[in-house]
């Protein structure tokens, strides 16, 4: 069926439509949810099931433009008189200006649609998932927000935009880390209120560093839209001959620093593991398609204002916060643990991608990842339920009977997750592995090198903990007395789509998807992003001087690399888990001191609180005691003084004015009783006095002359 | 007998009658006391007209001190009459509530 092209007097207004619908939903719950059936679950539903439509519809343009050749797929509402300028000044007074308006590209459309599609599958699965929660008219209402959010973030045009939404999706997931804080019933309230407060004011520090970045961008260029940065920066560099001015190396850091908050990187990664003390739903919005991915996305989308020493930094933070990462969850014993852990390392392999220059491979890993990693979520979420509230892996085995369509849905994404062969990972990590080979081939050593040491072991580890997740939870026989049964269709539906998109999602538009190695064709995204439609321009900092021949061979060996890789952590994972049959002991009775490290997580959250959370402690209790003795000292005996003087003005009053007004009573008084002696009542008395007065007027009479 | 005669008597029932009415402690004798100022004062104006050119006016005055003392007795008795119901004592010393 042949697609209408991009036309922007409507499409705006679908997508501003499709962005805003889940808030419409959200607002509802809030405010009538109580009262619908269901929480009003439908609604959020609903919403962004028509927001996907509209996002798989817009896609389809994308596609369709993209693949026609020619002009590439970037359209900016601006340019068609459709943006809403927050700093509107009146037309006589001219001021700065600050329009807000929307970026519709080929990343931003892959990214809209993935996102429209993951929170309605999320948002259908919840209705099964939360069924019994009292307050799931709150948590479908926080949800829709949370979707707002990161699709205004991927439809801005412009840093600040983009910020607002950064924080309003920090502010969700705090709403939504936190859901069982406010459910008294809850075992595990008080540490899903610390996760969810963990998880708030460690993504804070990145929140910090953004705004200073975007500070000291505005102050230089006056301007926040993304494509005029870009053509700043890129003629700045210019005239500079190639070289990045220092203020805008460190604009990058802070920028990184931002991506390290909100990607859950080392060493800011510690609030992703605790943030699964939320509904599993919520962890699978969280780890596929909102929070960490918005990460990822703003380093795509400031990868020209990157200076390539903060290039560098982050490839070597990514690669190896992915070799971190994955050894820590080949440790753990926990399902969800396992897949947070996961999340972490395979943000590390995108976060090295952009930084050793292949935005591409990192956007198409991010887009990949979100279809497995919501499914592996779901299919984990579809185990708890299940199982009776059951986590931990050393307490599971042989599901694979009791929950068939789980089962086969977990052992897709696992697959691509782990870079079996024609599964969507596979793909997406092929190409960061190329990108990393490259860059090492180019610098003979450096952050390249580094990169294609740590990210093919990090493969095999992926492989090895997904496997051992699924041999756990899956094969054998089972470990408790309980009997677990296959969950609601509304969750087993998202389950199954997500497993296929799992699958097909790397390579659904390529040419031919069965030859390996057919080096020229490019799968659809990249024909849908290439550098020039992302940036305008070829950005700087991309690998040079690769010849094709070169390049062949080092996509073959990637591509080696990444099966031996895969192949690896899948046999070990059966060697141990099925052959040898064994079960993982809990944490602190590991027999290897490294496994026992790993299991908690090298100890980083005692040395995040050894060096950050006791200091600043022990600073707050020294501001308290100064506070108290100085502040509350000062305070207090001010009290005091006025209290004196009080005590003082009252004794005057007292002694002086209220002594003036008595004596006076007092004298009035006197005079009376003095008069009162002569009014004694007695009529003979005053017949005396009226006799002696007779006789004194009768004397006066008489004796004056 | 002469004017001085009338005046000394008349001097007498009045020094008499004040001091009947200022000391003693029946309310009855402060009355009769106030009775005899007026009888003095009847004297009084009796031996006056006896020994004047013009007899008729002091007598006049004289019926009316009388009349007039008739009417204070009766309002006097009844006035102590009551008195007497209240505080149940002839003392004029015993009727000292106004005082308050």
């Amino acid at each position: 069926m042949p697609l209408p092209d991009f036309d922007p007097t409507t499409d705006f207004t679908l997508l501003g439509v499709a962005a805003l619908l889940p808030l419409v939903a959200a607002v509802l719950c809030w405010v009538v949810g109580r009262r619908l059936p269901g929480g009003g679950g439908f609604l959020g539903t609903l919403a962004t099931g028509v927001a996907a439509a509209i996002g798989l519809f817009l896609f389809g343009h994308a596609l369709h433009q993209s693949g026609a050749g020619g002009e590439p797929f970037r359209w900016f509402s601006r340019e068609h008189g459709l943006s809403f300028d927050v700093l509107a000044s009146r037309a006589d007074a001219p001021g700065p200006s600050l329009p807000f308006g929307i970026l519709y590209d080929g990343l931003g459309s892959a990214m809209f649609a993935v996102v429209t599609t993951i929170s309605f599958l999320v948002h259908l699965y919840s209705i099964g998932y939360m069924r019994e929660d009292p307050r799931r008219h709150v948590y479908f209402g926080n949800i829709g927000l949370f979707t707002t959010a990161m699709l205004g973030l991927v439809l801005a045009d412009n840093l600040l935009l983009l910020f607002v939404c950064w924080e309003l999706m920090g502010f969700a997931s705090w709403l939504l880390i936190g859901h069982y804080a406010h459910d008294p019933l809850s075992p595990r309230r008080e540490l899903s209120a610390r996760a969810a407060t963990k998880a708030f004011l460690t993504t804070r520090i990145g929140d910090v560093c953004l705004l200073l970045a975007l500070g000291m961008l505005y102050s230089h260029y006056g301007t926040l839209e993304l494509s005029q940065l870009w053509r700043v920066v890129g003629e700045e560099v210019g005239r500079n001959s190639g070289v990045f001015p220092e203020w805008l190396l460190w604009t990058g850091m802070l920028i990184l620093v931002g991506v390290i908050g909100k990607s859950a990187q080392f060493p800011l990664h510690g609030w992703l593991p605790d943030a699964m003390e939320g509904p599993t739903p919520v962890s699978a919005m969280i780890h596929a398609a909102t929070m960490v991915a918005a990460g990822v996305f703003l380093l795509g989308r400031s990868y020209p204002l990157l200076a390539p020493a903060v290039l560098d930094t982050a490839a070597v933070v990514g690669a190896f916060t992915a070799i971190f990462a994955a050894t820590v969850a080949s440790a753990q014993n926990g399902i969800k643990a396992v897949l947070a852990w996961s999340t972490i390392s395979q943000l590390g392999f995108m976060v090295a991608a952009v930084g050793l220059g292949g935005v591409v491979a990192g956007m198409f890993h991010m887009v990949t990842h979100a279809f497995f990693k919501a499914c592996l979520f779901l299919s984990a979420g579809s185990v708890i339920h299940g199982s009776a509230n059951e986590h931990d892996l050393s307490r599971m085995g042989g599901l694979r009977k009791s929950m068939p369509i789980t089962f086969a849905c977990m052992a897709l994404a696992t697959m691509a997750i782990a870079g079996v062969p024609l599964f969507a990972g596979f793909y997406s990590k092929d190409a960061i592995l190329q990108v990393a080979f490259e860059r090492a081939a180019v610098d003979h050593g450096g952050p390249g090198m580094f990169a294609s040491i740590a990210l093919p072991v990090a493969a095999a580890f992926t492989s090895f903990y997904m496997f051992r997740l699924l041999f756990l939870a899956f094969f054998g026989a089972p470990r408790t007395a309980h009997q677990a049964h296959e969950s609601h269709w509304t969750l087993l539906v998202p389950l199954i789509v997500l497993a296929a998109l799992s699958v097909v999602g790397g390579h659904l538009w390529v040419a031919t998807p069965m030859d390996l190695f057919a080096h020229d064709v490019q799968p659809w995204f990249r024909e849908l992003v290439s550098l020039t439609s992302l940036y305008g321009t070829p950005a700087v900092g991309v690998i040079h001087g690769i010849d094709p021949d070169q390049s062949r061979a080092i996509h073959s060996s990637a591509l080696a690399v990444s099966i031996a890789a895969a192949g690896l952590g899948l046999v070990i994972a059966w060697l141990v888990y099925v052959r040898n049959a064994r079960t993982p002991s809990p944490s602190e009775r590991k027999s290897h001191a490294l496994s026992r490290a790993a299991a908690s997580s090298y100890h980083m959250d005692q040395l995040a609180h050894a060096v950050v959370v006791a200091p600043v402690r022990s600073l707050a209790r020294l501001c308290a005691g100064v506070d108290r003795h100085l502040v509350d000292g000062a305070v207090v005996g001010g009290g005091w003084a006025a209290r004196l003087a009080g005590l003082l003005s009252a004794a005057f009053d007292r002694v002086v004015v209220d002594g003036a007004v008595n004596a006076l009573g007092a004298l009035v008084a006197l005079c009376g009783s003095l008069l009162r002696l002569l009014q004694t009542g007695r009529i003979q008395q005053y017949a005396a006095f009226a006799l002696i007065g007779g006789i004194a007027a009768a004397a006066w009479l008489i004796l004056s002359p | 007998m002469g004017l001085g005669a009338y005046l000394c008597v008349s001097a007498a029932l009045l020094v008499i009658g004040i001091a009947l009415m200022l000391a003693r402690r029946n309310i009855l004798y402060v009355l009769m006391g106030l009775e005899l100022i007026l009888n003095a004062a009847n004297i009084n104006f009796v031996a006056f007209a006896r020994f004047s050119a013009s007899p008729l006016d002091g007598r006049m005055f004289a019926i009316f001190v009388i009349i007039l003392a008739a009417a204070e007795a009766a309002v006097a008795l009844a006035i102590i009459l009551h008195v007497v119901q209240l505080f149940h004592s002839v003392k004029p010393s015993a009727v000292d509530r106004l005082r308050e």
